[in-house]
């Protein structure tokens, strides 16, 4: 497509690419956590509810500074993913989808939470007299009666990966082909002079972006939900 | 001996205690709602654990504070039919008769899938989503889900509770003839005194 420069798909494979991988990388954790908030009683439960929540009220530079201090070269996790896995998160775009994932977290843990909850149990408890032990019971009951929200979870998350600025810039800077995802492109390009033209055709795709998100998840969770018409969001 | 259950268990405010010893046949609980009757029956089915107590069906003891027995639901080999049929919703018919399927291949199998549908007239109802079939009509797949998951005895809790006249008297005629032909015991759920009258081979004033 003539309409955008080689630069601008390279900014927009990196931002798929980022919000992919946060939000992949994140789904396990997040549903864990909504299991835990949803299901589980145990001392602190407030508390980690109040930190799975943080990010979402936490100034993103706050966040980015936290990562920096953790995730950075001397950070203990830091350290820990460059001894155990070889991962390095300063400066690459592992560190761009890190930044994204921790502040996806909160919508997804939510979304996935809520429809953990709308889950009747009672049917569940049906399961249990039919011959099905907790493992089936949770994947064949469980796990399908809350797709809708893990998919609606998803797209939001990625959603607002490819939308997230702050605690990234911070975290990781914003170096081209590397770390500098939509919005930090479009920050870029608006402290060029004559950048203007760059700054509507990536805001542009921006929007086009969330809002594909949006019909996405509309689609997937209507289909999930044909045997019941319903849909969450 | 068919069911012989002796529990008791605190829930909020209320105290169920039960203590009963039943033959063969349809043993109907018969008393007002709110007397912890569905208690009962889940903590036969083991979704509700009694304080202390003993649940004996047949030779099979299911439950024994003392002995520290609990044995889990899905080892219970019971048929449940719920008072609102509580259908798997994301399943068709046909996947809500199978759900217990494979126990019952394990175990002895009471009929055959085909008969089944057969003996409940469902055969047209096999793939429709449960959200779109009337009350008497998923009454009798739930009624179908539980038989073809190898029971070896049936919780039936007020399965006439949601249905009109008409549709009351065929679940009857089915319920009769599963208590006549399939000779399973049966532990009925019910706060109508013609239902029992009807159903009951005995009777317990709860």
């Amino acid at each position: 497509m003539a309409l955008l420069t080689p630069d601008d798909w390279e900014i927009i494979a990196l931002s798929l690419k980022v919000g992919a991988v946060a939000v992949g990388g994140t789904m396990p954790v997040a549903f864990l956590l909504a299991w835990l908030l949803a299901r589980g009683r145990f001392p602190g439960k407030l508390l980690l509810d109040g930190i799975v929540h943080l990010p979402l009220v936490l100034p993103p530079v706050v966040t980015g500074w936290l990562l920096l201090l953790a995730f950075g070269n001397n950070g203990p996790a830091g350290r820990l993913f460059a001894e155990w896995l070889g991962i390095s998160f300063m400066f690459r775009w592992t560190g761009a989808a890190l930044a994204a994932a921790i502040m996806a977290l909160p919508l997804m843990v939510r979304a996935i939470r809520l429809s953990l909850e709308a889950v009747d149990r009672r049917l569940e408890g049906a399961a249990r007299t039919l011959g099905a032990g907790p493992v089936r019971t949770f994947l064949t009951i469980t796990l399908p009666l809350s797709l809708p929200g893990v998919l609606a979870g998803a797209v939001l998350g990625f959603a607002r990966s490819i939308g997230e600025f702050g605690a990234t810039i911070t975290f990781v800077s914003n170096i081209p082909g590397e770390t500098r995802t939509l919005p930090l492109a479009i920050y870029s390009a608006l402290q060029v002079p004559g950048g203007e033209s760059a700054v509507t055709r990536l805001a542009i795709i921006s929007a086009l972006l969330s809002l594909a998100a949006l019909m996405v998840s509309e689609i997937l969770v209507r289909r999930a939900g044909s045997g019941r018409g319903g849909h969450v969001l | 001996m068919s069911f012989e259950i002796d529990v008791t268990r605190r829930l909020g405010d209320t105290k169920i205690a039960l203590s009963l010893s039943t033959g063969p046949g349809l043993t109907a609980l018969f008393g007002p709602s709110g007397a912890g009757k569905t208690s009962i029956l889940n903590m036969v089915a083991g979704l509700l654990r009694p304080d202390i107590g003993r649940i004996v069906v047949g030779d099979d003891t299911l439950f024994d504070s003392a002995g520290k027995i609990d044995l889990p639901p899905q080892h219970r080999h019971a048929g449940y039919v719920f008072q609102d049929g509580r259908l798997f919703p994301h399943r068709r018919v046909r996947a809500n008769l199978l759900y217990g399927e494979r126990r019952a291949a394990l175990d002895n199998r009471l009929l055959g899938f085909d008969e089944a549908v057969a003996f409940l007239g469902i055969g047209h109802l096999l793939d429709r989503w449960p959200r779109t079939l009337s009350g008497g009509e998923a009454q009798r797949v739930a009624i179908g889900r539980a038989l073809l998951s190898g029971p070896r005895f049936l919780l039936m809790d007020e399965p006439l509770s949601s249905l009109d006249a008409a549709r009351r008297e065929e679940i009857m005629r089915v319920i009769e003839r599963v208590r006549d032909e399939l000779r399973l015991p049966i532990l009925y759920v019910s706060h109508d005194r013609a239902e029992v009258d009807r159903l009951a081979t005995s009777v317990v004033n709860l």
